[in-house]
């Protein structure tokens, strides 16, 4: 079947410019894109009345909470949560409980993925047995299952000389090593960042200097190793200063950043709310705003979600005691559009960031707005106003920092191998 | 004349006005306290629960003596950190006790937060009585009437802080309240039990006794924890006791007329010397601890006022 999406501000972030015009679909791929891109005799034509179409979001560190953790996170929750934001792909994370740490496990979690949901699924798989940092996991045979990267998620490989073998051994494999850069001795304990916050509200706090530390350290590895590393999440201004310095010297690594990270400061904890916990802490404003920064001259390459879905009760706790972590497939793109409307970064270094970037890195076909690319798409209107009410999200688990807060940014459609996939009740049939 | 809050959680919340009004009003109820029939009505019918995660001798008695003056009836309950981990949660405590009507309830818990926490689920009132490392607002306002009727004012003042600020809530409180105030406050004591940027807490560091308390009205020591040598805080109690704690030579860098206070309860010889502590000319560990009565039911009457106009026809049926 060919589609034709008309009258769109097409968001290319492969030329980065963003400009009116038309994109065709034939079955599961594009067809044509650009200003002139009509007269395809389309069955279906969806006039988008100037509103954005952009690669659907390929999103890197997601937590579907099965198997173990069904009542927080499942597949068909978390698939549900995702093609509402836009998200296209996601890049699941194995700290389930047990582990994806063998390829029994990964086969099991992808059939119940492909069973359950629409949104395509690429799985990362542990680096070493049971997360623990003492035995590497079957990498080859994860890879031959469809693992796209290796990753103990925030669980640091404390030993540095095992962590080296797992580079090593990930480097002969051609595997990608999804590093969590943190001191893991300094951040013991902690919840928030060491500073003027922390002290006040008497938190046990960690050195926003932890971060650079863990990073050094896992780069000096890759340089020992020529491992392929990708940091999950940066989020200070020094570590960030590190990894510049790195890339300029020929290291072949990336980092990326969450959504947090680039959104909220630690002074948005306020009260204690947990729903700000996150791991790494949330940091000072400085530290945001060089995130922002280090996205716009594209040093950060990729921004996610992280979600991490939470039940209540684990959030219902003193802040030391409560859970780490937020639920973000839904407000991955309205909050990433904050960053659009404060000028702060443009629609296309956003999806560069948010889906041109993960699909390389992983080395997809996706995240591209070209002529045989899949055609896996996001229609969304970057200026529609909402306040996030958190019990009206897909996810399960409703922990999310911006409930009650004003919004911008609705997605209208959603398209995955050229099927539609979601679209927002009060848009009109086609 | 009340608080403007139902619950006295913080320092931080309370202003000025607020601080002096407690102080005007302790002064009272340690007149009282001063009688040999300490009887007031404040609290007649009420019920108080002292609810402590965190085992307390003192502070608990205070807050029970200065319930019962009142006329509360107070109910004790200790919680076993190790246990509450395992079954009920806070909150669902927190709801418990608050189906039992009390009108106050006063809490203590080891992490920060949690007091705050609490207060959220319940309808009555809610004093901290210490949370974590983040306030003992109670204390601080002890604290600040020892200083008041020693020194005759609290503002101008020099005020040195000594030893492990890092884990101590009573600290961050006393800075804030005598920071509000205008006083030079100054902290003293090694660089792993100080927390990060306290300095932009509005108040000096300094790494030795001679520097900190030079010209200090006010020496406050803290307790230091036994435990803190496990967590390669400090080398050892003598080292520590050489460098930061307190003794006749050491308090010589002060004013003439400088004052001794701590928290209790007190390592003798391990933050300052025994002889020290008892000398009443210079000691006046004993009058916080009377303080801290009267302190306490002040911020009792004040903050059942708010219940009492909040629940209009009390005042008249009640009494």
């Amino acid at each position: 079947m060919k589609i034709e999406l008309y009258n769109a501000m097409l968001v290319d972030p492969e030329v980065n410019s963003t400009y009116l015009g038309s994109i065709a679909i034939n079955e599961n791929r594009i067809l044509a894109v650009g200003s002139d891109a009509g007269n395809q005799n389309p069955e279906i034509r969806i006039d988008c009345a100037g509103k954005c179409v952009a690669p659907g979001i390929v999103d890197i560190g997601v937590k579907i909470c099965e198997p173990g953790e069904r009542h927080k996170e499942s597949f068909q929750s978390a698939g549900s949560a995702a093609v509402a934001g836009g998200i296209t792909t996601m890049v699941t994370r194995p700290d389930t409980l047990p582990a994806i740490d063998n390829p029994e496990t990964l086969e099991f979690f992808a059939r119940r993925a492909r069973a359950s949901m629409k949104v395509r699924v690429r799985p990362v798989a542990a680096l070493t047995k049971g997360r623990e940092g003492r035995e590497l996991s079957e990498i080859s045979l994860l890879k031959d299952a469809g693992a796209v990267g290796f990753s103990d998620c925030d669980s640091v490989v404390e030993d540095t000389r095992v962590m080296s073998r797992c580079l090593h051994y990930c480097s002969q494999r051609g595997a990608l090593v999804i590093g969590h850069p943190q001191d893991p001795g300094l951040s013991r304990g902690s919840s928030a960042t060491s500073g003027r916050f922390a002290s006040m509200k008497g938190l046990p706090a960690v050195s926003f200097l932890a971060e650079k530390m863990g990073l050094e350290r896992d780069l000096a590895l890759v340089e020992l190793t020529g491992a392929r590393y990708h940091a999950d999440q940066l989020s200070t201004r020094a570590a960030v200063e590190v990894l510049a310095r790195a890339v300029q010297s020929g290291l072949d690594v990336t980092a990326g950043v969450s959504i947090h990270h680039l959104t909220l400061n630690e002074m948005d904890i306020a009260d204690f709310r947990t729903f700000f916990k996150v791991k790494p802490p949330l940091r000072a404003e400085v530290d945001r705003v060089a995130m922002v920064d280090a996205v716009a001259d594209g040093t950060i390459k990729i921004i996610s979600s992280m979600h991490t879905p939470q039940d209540e009760e684990s959030k219902r706790l003193p802040f030391e005691h409560a859970a780490s972590g937020a639920v973000a497939l839904e407000t991955l793109l309205p909050a990433a559009l904050r960053l659009y409307h404060s000028g702060d970064l443009t629609l296309s270094t956003l999806f560069r960031a948010l889906s041109l970037n993960p699909s390389r890195l992983l080395g997809q076909e996706t995240g591209r707005l070209a002529a045989g690319a899949p055609a896996d798409l996001v229609v969304f209107d970057p200026n529609a106003p909402f306040v996030l009410d958190r019990f009206r999200l897909r996810s399960k688990s409703r922990n999310t920092p911006f409930d009650g807060q004003l919004l911008q940014g609705k997605v209208l459609r959603t398209f995955v191998d050229g099927q539609e996939v979601f679209r927002a009740s009060d848009e009109g049939a086609q | 004349m009340s608080l403007a809050s139902r619950h006295l959680l913080g320092i931080e919340q309370l202003s000025i006005q607020e601080i002096f009004l407690i102080l005007d009003l302790a002064e009272m109820y340690v007149e009282l306290n001063r009688q040999s029939v300490k009887r007031a009505d404040a609290l007649s019918g009420m019920t108080q629960i002292n609810l402590f995660y965190e085992p307390s001798t003192r502070t608990q008695a205070s807050f029970e003596v200065a319930g019962k003056r009142l006329g509360a009836h107070v109910i004790n309950m200790a919680i076993d950190a190790s246990s509450a981990r395992k079954g009920e949660t806070l909150i669902d405590t927190a709801m418990t006790l608050n189906a039992m009507k009390p009108d106050l309830l006063v809490v203590r818990h080891g992490l920060s937060g949690a007091v705050y926490l609490l207060s959220q689920k319940v309808n009555c009132a809610v004093l901290n009585a210490g949370d974590g490392r983040h306030e003992h607002p109670t204390q601080a306002l002890l604290d600040a009437l020892t200083i008041r009727r020693t020194k005759g004012r609290l503002h101008g003042l020099t005020i040195a802080i000594c030893g492990d600020i890092l884990h101590s809530r009573v600290a961050r409180s006393n800075i804030l309240l005598l920071g509000k105030l205008q006083n030079r406050i100054r902290v003293i004591g090694p660089r792993t039990l100080l927390p990060a940027e306290i300095d932009q807490l509005g108040v000096t560091v300094h790494d030795s006794m001679r520097d900190g308390m030079h010209d200090a009205d006010v020496v406050m020591m803290l307790r230091l924890q036994k435990e803190r040598m496990h967590g390669a805080f400090i080398p050892s109690e003598r080292e520590y006791f050489h460098l930061y704690g307190l003794n006749a030579r050491k308090l010589a860098f002060a004013r003439d007329d400088a004052i001794v206070m701590h928290p209790g309860p007190i390592n003798r010889g391990v933050e300052i010397d025994g002889t020290l502590a008892d000398d009443i000319k210079r000691s006046v560990i004993q009058d916080q601890v009377e303080m801290g009565v009267a302190v306490r039911m002040a911020i009792m009457d004040l903050v059942t006022r708010n219940l009492r106009e909040q629940f209009g026809d009390f005042e008249e049926s009640g009494r």
